[in-house]
C-alpha cells in the first residue's frame, strides 16, 4: 500500500514551548513531560471538513450583526492562508473572536471596566475561497488590561481559528497590528523565540484594501504546516 | 523560499465568543454504530479543575472510514457521520460527549488501529494545543496499536477511557496536565 505523507514539525524557535513562565498561565497548565513522537497515521492526516454553508454570507461582516453600526475604527482584515510550500489551503473554515473597540470582550467573565458595545458581538467566521483569500470586516479592537502582572495590557489583537486539511493542521493564533508599543511588553506575543516568527504575527497596513470614505485595510497571511515530501521526513 | 508555519498563540479565556458555535457534544446523530458516552474532567498541576478548556474531537465512523477526501474506501451505510465534537468544560472543569464507536482505521504497516479518537485540547495558559488519543478499555487491538506502542507502558493507561459504575456504555477519560498521572500528549 501507499506510504501515508505527513506534516513537516515546525523550524525550531518557530513556535512558542507550552511553558513561557513570563505568561503566569502556562506554569501550572504547561505539561512537564516531553511530547511523543508518533508514527504517521490516518487519523492525523485527516480532518473535520465543514460544508461552506457554515460560514453564512453574513457571518464575515462584524459590522453587520445588530441593528446599529459598532463604535470603532472600521478596517478590512483580508489575506491568504497557505501552506509551507506557499499552496493556497482552499475552502477551510476561519473562526475569529476579538475585544470590541474599547477593549471590551462580551463574555460574563470580562471584568475590564470598559463599555460594552449594543451593537457589536465580536465572533466572525468565513471560508476561504479556491486561492486561499479571506476578508473579514470588523472594527480596530482595544487594547485591555489583564492579571498577568503590574499594569499589564494585552496589545490590540484579533483571535483566529483555522483547520486547514488535517487533524495535523489545525491553528490557532492571534493577529496584532503594525505598530502597536504594547507588543514588546506582551509575554503571549514574546512566547514565540524566533523574532522572525513573532513578526509573522504582525498585520501589515494594506492600502489596497482600504475603501475611500469606509474603512481602513490590514492584511494578515497564515501559513500552515506544509506536507512532508517523502515519508522518511521527520 | 515561503514562510514556515505561523506560530501558534493561546486561545485565551473569551473563546466562546467565537468558538461556541460549532459545539457539539452529541456526534452520533443520525449515525449508526454502538453508541457511548464519555465523561470526563481537565485538572491543572494543582489537580485544580480548568473551567476555560474546550476538547475537539475527530474520529472515524464505525466501519474505520474517516469522513474526508484522503480516506479512499468504499463508502459504508455510516458516511455521513461528520466525525467532529467541540466540547468547552463547564466550572468544574468537567466535560462530557456521546458518540458511536469508531471501527479500526488502518496503520501505517496495513495493520489495523486500535480504535481511538483524536483530541484536541486548547485553553488559556496554553500557548499551542495538546494532543492525544482516547482508546477503549477491553479492547484487543490496543495491544498491537501502532501510537501505543511507542508510548512507555506505565502512562499507556493515561491514555485508555475506564468503565464507570454508570453503565457499561458510558466511559470516564480525564486529562492531567502535569503531575504524577500527566496524560501522555502527542506531537504529529
Amino acid at each position: 500500500m501507499k506510504p501515508l505523507l505527513g506534516y513537516r514539525k515546525p523550524a525550531p524557535g518557530t513556535q512558542p514551548s507550552y511553558l513561557y513562565p513570563p505568561y503566569v498561565s502556562s506554569i501550572k497548565r504547561a505539561p512537564k513531560q516531553p511530547l511523543i513522537s508518533i508514527p504517521v497515521t490516518l487519523s492525523e492526516i485527516t480532518g473535520p471538513t465543514f460544508l461552506k454553508e457554515i460560514a453564512s454570507p453574513t457571518a464575515f461582516d462584524l459590522t453587520r450583526q445588530h441593528k446599529g453600526e459598532p463604535l470603532g475604527e472600521r478596517i478590512a482584515v483580508s489575506g491568504r492562508v497557505v501552506d509551507e510550500d506557499g499552496r493556497p489551503v482552499q475552502n477551510t473554515l476561519i473562526e475569529i473572536w476579538q475585544a470590541n473597540a474599547a477593549g471590551r470582550y462580551l463574555h460574563k467573565n470580562d471584568q475590564h471596566n470598559a463599555p460594552l458595545d449594543p451593537n457589536f458581538t465580536g465572533e466572525g467566521r468565513t471560508s476561504t475561497d479556491d486561492d486561499g483569500r479571506y476578508r473579514f470586516i470588523t472594527v480596530r479592537p482595544g487594547a485591555y488590561p489583564w492579571k498577568n502582572h503590574y499594569n499589564a495590557w494585552r496589545p490590540q489583537h484579533i483571535h483566529f481559528s483555522l483547520f486547514g486539511p488535517a487533524f495535523a493542521t489545525r491553528l490557532v493564533t492571534q493577529m496584532y497590528f503594525p505598530g502597536d508599543p504594547l507588543l514588546e511588553f506582551d509575554p503571549i506575543f514574546h512566547s514565540v523565540p524566533d523574532e522572525a516568527a513573532r513578526r509573522r504575527l504582525i498585520s501589515s497596513f494594506d492600502w489596497l484594501s482600504t475603501q475611500p470614505d469606509l474603512s481602513l485595510g490590514f492584511r494578515f497571511d497564515i501559513v500552515l504546516r506544509g506536507r512532508n515530501a517523502t515519508p522518511m521526513e521527520r | 523560499m515561503p514562510a514556515p508555519c505561523t506560530p501558534s498563540q493561546t486561545v485565551g479565556p473569551f473563546f466562546s465568543i467565537g468558538l461556541d458555535h460549532l459545539n457539539r457534544a452529541n456526534l452520533a446523530e443520525g449515525s449508526v454504530g454502538e453508541r457511548f458516552a464519555i465523561r470526563g474532567r481537565v485538572l491543572d498541576g494543582d489537580g485544580e479543575p480548568v473551567p476555560d478548556a474546550i476538547v475537539e474531537i475527530w474520529h472515524a465512523d464505525a466501519a474505520g472510514h474517516y469522513h474526508h477526501p484522503e480516506h479512499v474506501s468504499p463508502p459504508s451505510e455510516a458516511t455521513s457521520f461528520l466525525g467532529f465534537g467541540r466540547i468547552p468544560t463547564d466550572e468544574r472543569g468537567q466535560f462530557s460527549f456521546t458518540t458511536i464507536k469508531p471501527g479500526p482505521v488502518h496503520g501505517p504497516d496495513g495493520k489495523p488501529q486500535a480504535p481511538h479518537l483524536q483530541i484536541s485540547i486548547f485553553m488559556r495558559g496554553l500557548l499551542k494545543r495538546l494532543m492525544t488519543r482516547i482508546y477503549f478499555p477491553d479492547e484487543p487491538l490496543n495491544a498491537s496499536d501502532p501510537v501505543l506502542q511507542v508510548v512507555p507502558e506505565l502512562r499507556r493507561d493515561t491514555l485508555i477511557a475506564r468503565p464507570t459504575k454508570q453503565d457499561e456504555n458510558t466511559l470516564e477519560w480525564n486529562v492531567c496536565l502535569q503531575g504524577e498521572r500527566e496524560t501522555v500528549f502527542f506531537d504529529c
